[in-house]
């Protein structure tokens, strides 16, 4: 980090600064934002639903109110409600977060209509990398480096083999209007085309309201690396380093981490320019991330633009030593940039585990309930921006992130080191989570040499848990076997609350039914 | 005290006795002599001969697990002289069993109706949390006798959903 960038992150707050801010979400993401306006000395407005109440960001914030029952389509997605408070409240500006309302340019116009900033890009920025196949057009303008494939909805199925053909098999059918895989297809061969392309079609239109579909030609095995970029209001864009975010589920991100190991210098700079040039084709302003996929050969081709604040902006602030919340603020209050692309430095290794709430054991359902007990990591190196704590009962009804952990030393193998350190001292309990995945990740040969792929975490699930090579992880483990029998005994010992047994089967009518019946008696004598 | 622990599916026989010091465990016969406190619900300190460990228990309606540092063990406590467990151990394939539910959730359908066969593994009612649908499945071959879930309930962990005889 050069200096002279760290003395312009951290200068006094602008006259200008907006005084109030409404923060339009809930969870580890509310509660990062409420801190950076803490710490910014501005006052915050949070919005629960009727499940969230006692939940930690309504918790730490100055103000809050209520909009509403637990579904999301009935709260966190009501605009005239979010408004509505913004009004009562008299914020002058509203952070959307991620997810919800964030990426929705009818909400980016109606605070504008409302007098009230909305703390991100314009709405005419977000229509254009909305859509992705009039992202495509916009950047096969500008010049930028794409898949090959069509920029605009297949017309026909004759058509999409005309292009199949032309760019060869595999291809990738995708909904111009998708996201998070739905309306997404890999095609191997001409013979699949067709029913592919009528099922993307219908799946679109049922998730998005709009069926059309584009090809893509599929490149095999590609990393997906994002790009961060910063821009304010006055045409100043820079880039803050990539982010290797590969280890995926279901198109859903698990891990991530900056920098990417199969990144260099020159690679950086070239992909930081070319996202440079994607924003600034869109008049792009506030905070964004360019989406590419990178081939084995290095090559990269742009995907898309996420029009806000990413889930894992955290290991680029570490990387960087720049507060990007802090920085989306101040250029929404209309400040420019406080530093120029030659400031910008990346140091040392950061990595973020996503801390879901789901069941390893169940396929990676998820598993909502209340927490019984936590204990949160911490020690050098170690940051936890969490939404939870120890009683709080987790809804239902919202996405499964619970936190995210993110370790940050000197070089890679140190962070995993240091993670897997600070996910030994991780716990949780009442629910479930997939914090042992992370100890599998982090101890796995193919992650530590960096050799990865959307395809990797898979793999490794594929492999089953018994995935154990070396005699001596089998003799720990055998040791850890006999430490938790003795473990379950002394518990019952000292805790002889705990029911002992299990009690699967049912408990007919007769012999099994008469301990109960004098253990019920006991309790009555006991009472008198 | 003297009881049945199931640790990944191994049985261990465990005795435990009160020492002057600490604890006298027999574990499959073999003496350790052990000292255990709980320094809070659910977090036990072991010192082994001079080893330390640290165990966390992770326990739900239907389930209990311990950590014993980074490891996951799903463990089952029996008392070997109650009858319940004598008559578990006697094989969980006889008699009905229950299908519970893992976790809160609402109901979405049912995959099969009263008195129809089903195998082992196969779906029985479908849950939904978190935007993610989940089959329930039967825990062993036989007649569905019972369905006590109704689509669009809200249902907690360990609530029967249904009894497979």
């Amino acid at each position: 980090m050069v200096g002279s960038a760290k003395r312009a992150n951290s200068s006094p707050v602008h006259p200008s600064m907006f005084k109030k801010i409404l923060i339009a979400n809930r969870g580890e993401i509310a509660v990062r934002i409420i801190r950076a306006c803490r710490e910014m000395g501005i006052a915050t407005v949070a919005v629960y639903s009727d499940v969230d109440r006692a939940a930690l960001h309504v918790r730490k914030a100055d103000e809050a109110y209520s909009i509403g029952p637990a579904a999301a389509s009935e709260s966190y997605l009501r605009m005239d409600k979010i408004l509505d408070v913004a009004k009562r409240s008299g914020a002058e500006a509203i952070h959307p977060g991620y997810g919800f309302l964030s990426e929705n340019a009818k909400f980016a116009q109606a605070c504008a209509d409302a007098s009230v900033k909305f703390i991100g890009p314009t709405p005419h920025s977000m229509n254009l990398m909305g859509s992705k196949t009039s992202a495509r057009r916009q950047m096969e303008k500008a010049g930028v480096p794409m898949v090959p494939g069509t920029s605009h909805g297949l017309a026909s199925p004759e058509e999409a083999e005309q292009v199949a053909e032309r760019v060869g098999y595999p291809v990738m059918l995708k909904a111009a209007a998708g996201g998070g895989g739905k309306g997404m297809r890999l095609v191997q061969t001409r013979q699949e085309l067709r029913s592919a392309l009528e099922s993307a079609r219908s799946e679109a239109q049922r998730s998005f309201g709009d069926s059309e579909v584009y090809i893509e030609k599929a490149i095999a095995n590609p990393r997906h690396i994002e790009m961060q970029v910063l821009a304010d209001e006055h045409g100043n864009t820079v880039w803050l380093g990539e982010r290797e975010c590969s280890i995926q589920r279901r198109h859903q991100k698990v891990l991530e981490e900056a920098p990417s190991s199969i990144v260099d210098p020159d690679v950086r700079r070239r992909m930081g320019e070319v996202a440079v040039k994607v924003a600034q084709a869109a008049n792009y302003s506030n905070a964004g991330t360019v989406e590419f996929l990178v081939d084995p050969q290095r090559n990269f081709y742009f995907l898309e633009m996420n029009t806000r604040l990413q889930v894992e902006h955290p290991v680029t602030e570490l990387t960087t030593g720049l507060d990007l919340v802090h920085l989306q603020i101040r250029i929404a209050a209309g400040e420019k940039l406080p530093f120029q692309q030659s400031d910008v430095a990346i140091r040392g290794h950061a990595m973020e585990c996503r801390i879901y709430a789901e069941d390893p054991d169940n396929n990676y359902f998820p598993s909502p309930g209340k927490i019984a007990m936590l204990l949160e990591p911490s020690g050098p190196g170690i940051r936890h921006d969490s939404g939870i704590y120890e009683g709080w009962n987790v809804p239902m009804d919202y996405d499964p992130l619970l936190a995210k952990l993110i370790g940050y030393s000197t070089d890679r193998p140190q962070t995993i080191m240091r993670l897997k350190r600070a996910l030994y001292e991780y716990f949780v309990a009442g629910i479930k989570t997939n914090i042992s995945l992370f100890q599998r990740i982090l101890g796995d040969a193919d992650f530590q040499a960096g050799r990865l792929d959307t395809g990797y975490l898979d793999r490794l699930l594929a492999k089953g848990n018994r995935a154990i090579t070396s005699s001596a992880v089998e003799k720990e483990r055998a040791t850890f076997e006999a430490i938790a029998a003795i473990a379950a005994g002394m518990f019952a010992v000292l805790d002889p609350a705990s029911p002992v047994g299990k009690d699967n089967e049912v408990n007919t009518a007769g012999p099994a039914a008469v301990p109960s019946n004098w253990r019920r008696k006991g309790r009555e004598e006991g009472l008198r | 005290m003297v009881y049945e622990v199931i640790v990944g599916g191994k049985p261990h026989r465990l005795e435990l006795e009160k020492a002057s010091c600490g604890w006298e465990c027999h574990l499959d016969g073999q003496l350790v002599q052990i000292d255990a406190v709980m320094p809070r619900r659910d977090v036990l300190s072991l010192l082994v001969e001079g080893h330390a460990y640290e165990i966390k228990r992770e326990q739900t309606a239907t389930d209990l697990h311990l950590w014993v540092g980074g490891t996951r063990f799903a463990v089952e406590l029996r008392d070997p002289r109650s009858l319940r467990s004598r008559q578990h151990a006697a094989g969980d394939e006889k008699g009905p069993r229950k299908v519970l539910a893992l976790m809160p959730g609402r109901i979405v359908r049912l995959l099969v109706a009263e008195n129809s066969e089903v195998d082992a593994g196969q779906g029985i009612v479908v849950v939904e949390a978190m935007k993610m649908q989940n089959e329930i499945k039967s825990p062993k071959k036989g007649v569905v006798k019972k369905i006590a879930a109704t689509p669009g309930a809200a249902v907690n962990p360990g609530d029967v959903l249904a009894i497979v005889e």
